[in-house]
C-alpha cells in the first residue's frame, strides 16, 4: 500500500484543490457537499464484487427472487453512501482551543462542533496518523485530538481529516479541515545544573560550598569547579556535585546571562527546566530574559505560563 | 544525548498509541459477535428445509457451542480442531450426497464453511468477510425455492447481517442493541424504489452463461408415464400446480377435469404416452355443444412438455402442438412459470368415428399379464354381448361394491399388478383405479385410454381464479362408445365418494369455507401476484411492460439506458433528500436585510471580513464612501440597536430597516 500512499501524496501536490489542503481557513469551518469526498473502503470494494457475483448468479440461473434480493441489497449499500455523506454534511467546526505542551509532547486540541440539528455517530479525526473517534449529539459537541509537536514557538494546527464510515463501513466520506490557527508550544525543559544562587543573598553563599549532597551527570556549561573528580574517576564519566535546592524558600532568580558556553536552544531549555522545577516545587522565581526584561517574582500558574510563553517565543 | 532521549521517548509514545488502537479496534467486540452469530443462525435457518437433518443439526450445535465458548472467553478455536472440522465437512457432505457436484451439496458446503468461518472470527475484518459470505449463502437458498414464503425470510435475514456491519462501527458500543438494526431496516425500506427500478431494467440473460440450474430434487408435475405409486408424492404436495382464471363463472365442480397427458400404451406395469396415432395425426374431430369456455392458465414449472387444459381443448396456445388425442405438447419442458390462453368444450362428442389405427392402439395389451383380470373382463363381454356401456357399468359396479377403498398408502403390487389390486389389496388411489379400469375395458374389447391431469380446484372469489394444487393430480379414463365418442369415466369417484363424500366437491368452497379459507384465499392471491410479477418476470414480460410505450422489441441498449436513467433519477432524488435536510434554518429578517446591504457594499469592493464586527465594518464603509456617510451612519445606528438592543428584533422596525437598505445606493467616489 506504500505506493498507493505515494501516489496519493503526489496527486495532492499536483492538485492541491483535491484535498483543499493548500489554504488554511478561519473558523468556523462548515463542511458542505463541495468539500466532502466519498469513496468505497476496501471492504466496500469487496462487497461490490460480491454483489456482482450475486447478480451474475441470479441472472444466469434466471432466478428472479435472487435478482430482487441482489437489487435490494445493492440499493441499500448504494444509499448507505448518502448516510456517510450526511454524517458530515452541515457539520461546523466552531471553535478550536489548544492546550499547551512542551515541544516533543503531544498537544491537546479541543474541537467544538456544531452538529446543525442532527446526531452524528462514529466520526473520526485523523491527525498525523493518530485517529480519534467521537460522536456528536444533535446540538453540539466537543472532542479532543492530540497534535504532535516538534519545536517551541507557534505551531500551525496541521490539516486534519474528518471522516465517517457510517453505517456499514462500506464507504468512507471525508473532508479536510485546515484551521488557520496556531498553538503555542513551550520549549522542552532540559535538566541541568541548578541555577547558581543569585547575588545579594549572603546566607546562601555561605552555605553554598559545602552543602553538596548528591551527584549528577555533567552537562555542557556546568562550572568545572563543581565536578566531583574522585567520583567521576570511579564511574568513568563526569559527575557533578549538586546543591540541595529544596530548602530554598526565597524566590530564585533564573537569568539568561548566567548560562554561558551553550547554544541558544539549550539555554532556553535550561531556563524552562528551572522554571518547571520551581513551579513544581511551588516556590517563587524571577525569570530574566536576554533583553533584560524581568518576570516575577511570583509562584502561581499564570506566572508559569507567562514565563514559558516568553521562553517559547524567544 | 537529550535529543536521542527525546526521540526514544516519542517512539515509545507512538508505540503505546499503536498498541491502544490495536487493543480497541482490532478485536471483534462481544455484541458484534453476537450479531454475527445471529446472522449465521438466520442463514442456517433459511437453509434448514433442504439441508439433511443430521448436517443441519450438527452445524446448529457447532454454532451455538462457538457462541457460548466466545462468551466465556475470547480467542480462536485451536487451529488443530479447526483443521479437523474443515476436513470433516467435505467428507460428511460427500457421504450424505454421494457427489460433490450440484446445487444441494454445493450449498451445504457453503453453509458449512460459513459456520466454520465463525470459529476463527476474532477481528472486525473476519466479521465483514463472514457477513459478505452470509449474503451470498442467503441468496443461494433462493435457488431451491423462489416463493414469497422463502424470499421474505431471506430478505429479513439481511437485517442482522447489516446490523453486524453497523456494530463494527466505532460508536456501536454506546448504541442500544435495537438501534443497530435501524440503519439497515430504514435503508432497505428507502432503497426499495431503487431496487425495483434495477429489478425491472436489468437485462435478463437470453441463455445461461454456465450450467443450467441443476435440478437434483426437481419437483415434477404430472408426467407422461404412470405406474401405481408414481403419483403418491404429488398427491400429498399442497403447493400450487396452476391457476386458472375464468372470465365468467368457473365450470361446475364435477366438470373441472384438466386434461394433461393421454396415455395409450400399457406395458404390464405402467401406462405410457406411446406414439401410436397421436403425434402426427390430425386432431380428433370434436362436435361441440354449447359455448366453449375461454380461460387463462398460469402454470407452475413442471419440467414436462405437457400443458393442461380444461376437458377438451379446442385450440393450441402459442408454441404448443395439439396432438391427435387433444394433448397439448410443447417442444421444451416448462422450466419456469408460464401463462397461456386456451378455450375448451365441456359438452361435446369427441371423435365420433374412431380410426382403425386408433382403435387398435386403444385395445393394446401386453401378453402374459394379469390372467384373472383378463378372464373377468371376458366374462363381462360374454354376459353383455355388444353393449359396451353395460361393460363399463359392470366395472364401475365392481369398484363400488367390491370392497375397494381409497388409500394413499396403498400396499405394493407384484408382477401382475392389476390382478393383485383387483383380487388382493383392493386399496389404492386414482392411479390404481384408472389403470385397472382401462385394463379391464381393453381386455373386454372396449377401446380405452388413461388420462392424467388435475381434477378439482379451489375457487378464489377475491381474484376470480381457480387454484389447482399438486395434490389434485388425478388419473381417469376415457372409453370410446359408439355414437358417443370418447367418454370420460372416473372410476376413482366410485370409491372416493363413499369414503369422503365431500372430498371431490371441497374445491368449490370459498363461500362456505369460513375464516381459515378466506385467509388462505388472500394468501394465495399474494402468492400469485408474487409468481406473476417477480418469479415470472422474464425477458418476455420485460418487453411486454414496455409495449405500451411503443417499444416492440426491447434492445439491450434501451434497457441499459432505462436502467441508467432510472438509477440516476432515484439516486438524484435520494441525494436531493440528503442535501435538503441539511439546509440550515432560514436566517431572521434582520440578517437577510443586512446580507442585502453587504452585497450592495460588496459591489463597491467593500467586503466584510470574517473578523470584522458590524460597527467596524460600518466605520470602514463610511470612510470609503464619504458621500453615503450620513446614510450609513443611520443604518449602522438602526442595525446596532435592532441587533443588540433587544433579545429578538421587533418585526416593524426591521421592516423599516429593510426599506432603508433597499433605498440605499452607494455613490462611488471616482478616484
Amino acid at each position: 500500500m506504500a505506493w498507493l500512499q505515494a501516489l496519493a501524496a503526489h496527486a495532492e501536490r499536483r492538485l492541491p484543490a483535491l484535498t483543499r489542503g493548500r489554504k488554511p481557513e478561519p473558523l468556523p469551518v462548515a463542511l458542505h457537499r463541495r468539500r466532502i469526498y466519498i469513496l468505497p473502503t476496501r471492504s466496500g470494494l469487496g462487497f461490490g464484487l460480491l454483489l456482482a457475483v450475486m447478480l451474475l448468479g441470479a441472472l444466469n440461473y434466471q432466478n428472479n427472487a435472487a435478482l430482487l434480493l441482489t437489487c435490494v441489497l445493492g440499493a441499500t449499500v448504494v444509499n448507505s453512501m448518502l448516510v456517510a455523506f450526511r454524517a458530515l454534511d452541515g457539520l461546523r467546526l466552531t471553535r478550536l482551543r489548544a492546550d499547551t505542551a512542551c515541544a516533543g509532547d503531544a498537544l491537546t486540541l479541543h474541537l467544538q462542533f456544531d452538529s446543525a440539528g442532527r446526531t452524528r455517530h462514529a466520526l473520526r479525526i485523523d491527525l498525523d496518523g493518530d485517529a480519534t473517534d467521537f460522536s456528536l449529539d444533535a446540538r453540539s459537541g466537543e472532542t479532543t485530538v492530540a497534535m504532535p509537536t516538534e519545536h517551541r514557538g507557534w505551531a500551525r494546527v496541521p490539516r486534519m481529516r474528518i471522516s465517517c464510515m457510517q453505517p456499514f463501513g462500506l464507504f468512507r466520506a471525508w473532508s479536510w479541515i485546515a484551521p488557520s490557527q496556531d498553538a503555542l508550544v513551550y520549549p522542552r525543559p532540559l535538566s541541568g545544573p541548578h541555577p547558581p544562587p543569585h547575588a545579594g543573598d549572603p546566607q546562601r553563599r555561605e552555605r553554598g560550598e559545602d552543602d553538596y549532597e548528591q551527584l549528577r551527570e555533567y552537562h555542557a556549561g556546568d562550572p568545572l569547579k563543581r565536578v566531583a573528580w574522585k567520583a567521576s574517576a570511579r564511574n568513568d564519566r563526569l559527575l557533578l556535585r549538586e546543591l540541595d535546592a529544596a530548602a530554598a524558600d526565597v524566590p530564585q532568580r533564573f537569568e539568561w546571562n548566567v548560562l554561558h558556553g551553550v547554544d541558544r536552544e539549550t539555554r532556553i531549555g535550561r531556563l524552562a527546566g528551572w522554571v518547571n522545577e520551581a513551579h513544581a516545587a511551588g516556590c517563587g522565581w524571577t525569570l530574566v530574559l536576554p533583553d533584560g526584561r524581568e518576570l516575577g517574582p511570583q509562584a502561581d500558574t499564570a506566572h508559569y505560563h507567562r514565563c514559558m510563553s516568553a521562553l517559547a517565543l524567544l | 544525548m537529550s535529543a536521542i532521549l527525546r526521540q526514544r521517548e516519542s517512539a515509545l509514545r507512538a508505540e503505546a498509541r499503536r498498541d491502544a488502537s490495536v487493543r480497541t479496534g482490532d478485536v471483534l467486540d462481544a455484541r458484534a459477535f453476537d450479531l454475527l452469530c445471529l446472522t449465521v443462525a438466520c442463514t442456517l435457518a433459511v437453509h434448514f428445509t433442504h439441508l439433511p437433518v443430521s448436517l443441519a443439526a450438527a452445524l446448529a450445535a457447532l454454532l451455538s457451542w462457538r457462541w457460548l465458548q466466545r462468551r466465556a472467553h475470547r480467542g480462536n478455536i485451536p487451529a488443530l480442531l479447526r483443521f479437523v472440522l474443515l476436513a470433516a465437512l467435505p467428507l460428511a457432505i460427500l457421504m450424505i450426497y454421494r457427489t460433490p457436484f450440484g446445487r444441494a451439496p454445493g450449498t451445504a458446503l457453503a453453509v458449512g464453511l460459513l459456520v466454520l468461518k465463525l470459529l476463527e472470527s476474532e477481528r472486525p475484518r473476519d466479521a465483514r468477510m463472514a457477513v459478505g459470505f452470509c449474503c451470498f449463502v442467503l441468496m443461494s437458498a433462493l435457488l431451491f425455492k423462489q416463493s414469497l414464503a422463502m424470499t421474505l425470510p431471506v430478505a429479513l435475514a439481511l437485517l442482522p447481517a447489516l446490523a453486524t456491519l453497523r456494530a463494527l462501527q466505532a460508536d456501536a458500543g454506546t448504541q442500544p442493541f435495537s438501534r443497530l438494526f435501524a440503519p439497515g431496516a430504514t435503508l432497505m425500506l428507502v432503497s426499495s424504489p431503487l431496487a425495483l427500478i434495477a429489478f425491472v431494467f436489468v437485462p435478463r440473460l437470453p441463455t445461461p452463461l454456465w450450467g443450467a440450474p441443476g435440478a437434483d430434487v426437481a419437483r415434477t408435475g404430472v408426467g407422461d408415464r404412470m405406474a401405481p405409486g408414481d403419483m403418491r408424492d404429488l398427491l400429498i404436495d399442497d403447493s400450487p400446480a396452476m391457476r386458472v382464471g375464468f372470465a365468467g363463472a368457473p365450470p361446475a365442480s364435477d366438470e373441472r377435469y384438466f386434461r394433461g397427458v393421454v396415455m395409450w400404451f400399457f406395458d404390464g406395469r405402467g401406462w405410457m404416452r406411446g406414439s401410436t396415432g397421436t403425434r402426427d395425426a390430425a386432431a380428433q374431430p370434436v362436435v361441440i355443444r354449447g359455448a366453449p369456455l375461454s380461460y387463462e392458465v398460469t402454470l407452475e414449472p413442471t419440467r414436462q412438455r405437457w400443458l393442461f387444459a380444461l376437458d377438451v381443448p379446442l385450440s393450441e396456445p402459442d408454441g404448443t402442438h395439439l396432438d391427435a388425442d387433444r394433448t397439448l405438447e410443447r417442444v421444451r419442458p416448462v422450466t419456469g412459470t408460464i401463462r397461456y390462453q386456451a378455450s375448451s368444450a365441456t359438452s361435446y362428442t369427441l371423435d365420433p368415428a374412431l380410426q382403425p389405427a386408433m382403435r387398435q392402439a386403444a385395445l393394446q395389451l401386453p401378453a402374459g399379464y394379469d390372467p384373472r383380470a383378463t378372464a373377468l373382463a371376458r366374462s363381462w363381454r360374454a354376459a353383455h354381448g355388444g353393449n359396451d356401456a353395460a361393460i363399463v357399468n359392470a366395472a364401475l359396479a365392481l369398484f363400488r361394491d367390491g370392497g375397494f377403498a381409497y388409500n394413499l398408502a396403498a400396499p405394493p403390487l407384484g408382477r401382475d399388478s392389476i390382478d393383485d389390486f383387483l383380487f388382493g389389496t383392493r386399496q389404492g388411489y386414482c392411479e390404481h383405479y384408472a389403470s385397472a379400469f382401462a385394463f379391464l375395458m381393453r381386455a373386454a374389447g372396449v377401446p380405452a385410454r388413461v388420462v392424467a391431469g388435475y381434477h378439482g380446484g379451489y375457487w378464489n372469489d377475491y381474484a376470480h381464479y381457480l387454484l389447482v394444487r399438486q395434490s389434485e393430480a388425478h388419473a381417469w379414463d376415457e372409453v370410446w362408445l359408439a355414437g358417443r365418442g370418447w367418454v370420460r369415466i372416473d372410476p376413482t369417484a366410485m370409491v372416493r365418494r363413499m369414503i369422503d363424500p365431500g372430498s371431490n366437491g371441497q374445491s368449490d368452497a370459498g363461500d362456505d369455507g369460513g375464516g381459515w379459507l378466506t385467509w388462505q384465499d388472500r394468501l394465495d392471491v399474494v402468492n400469485r401476484l408474487w409468481d406473476r410479477s417477480v418469479i415470472g418476470f422474464d425477458a418476455l414480460r420485460q418487453s411486454e411492460l414496455f409495449a405500451p410505450l411503443g417499444v416492440s422489441k426491447l434492445e439491450l441498449g434501451q434497457l441499459a439506458a432505462g436502467l441508467s436513467i432510472g438509477m440516476v433519477a432515484m439516486l438524484g432524488l435520494a441525494m436531493l433528500v440528503a442535501l435538503r435536510a441539511t439546509r440550515r434554518p432560514p436566517r431572521d429578517a434582520l440578517e437577510i436585510a443586512q446580507r442585502r446591504l453587504q452585497s450592495k457594499l460588496d459591489r463597491c469592493g467593500l467586503t466584510r471580513q470574517p473578523h470584522e464586527g458590524p460597527r467596524d465594518f460600518f466605520a470602514r464603509c463610511m470612510l470609503a464612501l464619504p458621500d453615503n456617510r450620513a446614510e450609513l451612519a443611520a443604518l449602522a445606528r438602526s442595525y446596532l440597536s435592532l441587533r443588540y438592543g433587544h433579545a429578538a428584533p421587533q418585526a416593524e422596525p426591521v421592516r423599516i430597516y429593510l426599506r432603508e437598505v433597499r433605498h440605499f445606493h452607494a455613490r462611488r467616489v471616482v478616484k
